[in-house]
């Protein structure tokens, strides 16, 4: 008797955490995958219609726009976001003064909320108050303030260069803690072996901190499928639709159109999409004893 | 900003790094000047943003913009302080749902942390991994289930309900933490307590939680950060004028009265927006940092 008490006890620890994820994660979910085979509105219905909201889905070419649009973002920010921080990561690794001030600076903007980052980034861009435009037009890049919100590469191209100012940091930090963590006596091995900087960066750093490397690119990649309020508060969708991301597609659809059953399927493709992601970054994150 | 540097850093292990950056003089002045740029550009858009908020609306909204202020004013923080219902409700939904956020985390992921990290039990870890779900399920897909239940218990449009979802946010790291807490603790000291007959809540309360203290106060933090800054279910859930967060305030300023926008008072709101987190991370980095590196990526 005690015994099995003895067993439960730290059972009993985590039981209301697990019961907090049960009731507002697990049931959503399972909630979720009903509406997503109702015809459920906020005003109403609620038929059970098999699969049909899926069979739209995959009819609907704006649904399929808009992951097209998620998926062309990712590729473009991902890279800038990983090699970008990689070089800042490389540049302030060492631990002195001015190099220690600039990492703190360059991670500032992650700690901000990405609605303030958006706004203040959306009057930068703006082609008259703008200040950005200005300073193209003052270091000669620009003939004129451009408006970057009414065509969509350059929407695009805006909410990318705000993206990377807010988050750079991130990927930043996490490999200089990767290349602080390589044993010292590998880099010194490498000087006496002879090879330049590069060399070393190529040969000792980049292969020692891949892990790292990979799982930041993955919750990168994730954060950027899920993209919303950069897009919400800086383009608004607009032109036409053509930088609408899933989840403000999802949105829309659930929360303006009030068509909730279709919403519901939607969300579904987009977390099995993401869910892939999601599983290598857990199943990477495993906690070995090494650690 | 020095202790982001000494809370990730053995010395020694970083010393071949610098070496390895080629400490010649030329080259040190080059790399010193690289750091300078990228910290003026990654600093440029706060300052002009800040030096914008204390322009005169006129200036503010001038063409073309001028970078430095001509004319000084306080009218755009004079303004979003009266916007509506008064910045002070904003803020105070904002810090009501943070400070509900931080309780419900740590009543949470402490005991879970603890009882993960201190007790044999079966199936851990798949309780770990279940516990693990939220980084698996977006939130996003999550909300209109969420919403409709809410509605239906009265939390939607209420500061309970929305720090409920900052909460699911939150939570896997949060347990993650208190797991590597807790185990960081020597067992001798656990061991000594048994010995003296307390039960393991005993021990919890006064051994484990005052060693745990820095492993709390980071989740702590970051609950407040994340609830802070949440944008899409605060949109979504807190649908009433009177129940907006700061961003969704924000948000609507910027939408103005007549269609124009209020640049000056827009940049003033931005500005108070980022001030508790700024302050935060200047203060409490070495918590902010170690976190950040322990519950990110492992």
């Amino acid at each position: 008797m005690i015994r099995a008490l003895r067993k439960s006890e730290g059972f009993l620890y985590v039981l209301p955490a697990l019961v907090f994820v049960a009731a507002f994660v697990l049931y959503p979910f399972g909630q979720l995958f009903y509406l997503s085979l109702t015809d459920t509105s906020l005003l109403g219905g609620g038929e059970f219609v098999g699969f049909e909201n899926y069979i739209k889905a995959f009819e609907d070419r704006s649904f399929w726009r808009a992951l097209e649009f998620t998926v062309r973002y990712t590729i473009f920010i991902t890279p800038v976001l990983m090699g970008g921080g990689y070089a800042l990561a490389l540049l302030t690794a060492p631990n002195r003064p001015l190099r220690q001030i600039t990492r703190g600076i360059i991670f500032l903007p992650v700690v901000i909320g990405i609605g303030s980052s958006s706004l203040l980034w959306f009057w930068l861009f703006d082609q008259q108050v703008g200040l950005f435009n200005r300073i193209l037009v003052d270091i000669g890049i620009l003939q004129q303030p451009a408006v970057w919100f009414t065509k969509a590469d350059m929407g695009l191209l805006a909410v990318i260069i705000s993206i990377t100012w807010k988050v750079i940091g991130f990927g930043m930090l996490l490999f200089v803690a990767g290349i602080q963590s390589i044993n010292g006596e590998i880099g010194e091995a490498a000087l006496i072996d002879g090879g330049n900087y590069w060399q070393r960066v190529w040969y000792i750093l980049l292969p020692l901190s891949l892990r790292v490397i990979l799982l930041t690119t993955l919750i990168s990649v994730i954060g950027s499928m899920l993209a919303f309020e950069q897009f919400y508060i800086m383009t608004g969708g607009n032109p036409r639709g053509q930088t609408f991301t899933s989840v403000y597609w999802i949105y829309q659809n659930s929360f303006i159109s009030f068509k909730l059953g279709y919403g519901a399927a939607l969300s579904i493709i987009l977390t099995a999409i993401v869910l892939v992601f999601s599983t290598l970054q857990v199943l990477l994150s495993n906690r070995s004893p090494s650690q | 900003m020095t202790a982001l540097a000494e809370a990730s850093v053995r010395p020694a292990a970083a010393e071949h790094v610098s070496r390895a950056a080629g400490e010649s003089r030329p080259l040190g002045y080059l790399v010193g000047a690289v750091c300078i740029a990228v910290s003026t550009i990654m600093l440029a858009p706060l300052v002009l943003s800040f030096l914008a908020s204390i322009k005169s609306p006129d200036e503010a909204r001038a063409v073309p913009p001028t970078y430095i202020p001509q004319s000084f004013s306080l009218e755009s923080y004079a303004k979003v302080f009266e916007y509506q219902a008064g910045l002070g409700t904003y803020v105070g939904n904002s810090l009501l749902v943070a400070v509900l956020t931080i309780a419900i985390c740590l009543a949470l992921a402490v005991p879970a942390g603890y009882g993960l990290a201190r007790f044999k039990m079966r199936f851990k870890e798949l309780w770990f991994i279940i516990l693990l779900a939220p980084l698996m399920i977006p939130y996003q897909a999550l909300l209109t289930p969420l919403y409709l239940t809410f509605s239906k218990m009265g939390l939607a449009n209420s500061h309970l309900g929305l720090a409920m979802v900052h909460t699911i946010l939150q939570l896997p790291f949060s347990v993650y933490l208190m797991r590597n807490s807790f185990e960081s603790i020597p067992r001798e000291l656990e061991e000594a307590a048994k010995v003296d007959g307390s039960t393991s809540w005993q021990t919890l309360r006064s051994i484990f939680l005052p060693l745990a203290l820095p492993g709390i106060v980071t989740v702590g933090l970051f609950a407040f950060i994340a609830s802070w800054n949440e944008f899409l279910s605060a949109l979504i859930f807190m649908n009433k004028e009177t129940s907006f967060t700061v961003p969704i305030m924000l948000v609507s300023v910027r939408t103005g009265r007549l269609g124009s926008v209020d640049w000056g008072a827009l940049q003033a709101g931005v500005i108070l927006s980022i001030l508790p987190c700024v302050l935060i991370y200047l203060l409490l980095q070495r918590y902010y940092v170690a976190g950040f590196l322990n519950g990110a990526v492992k």
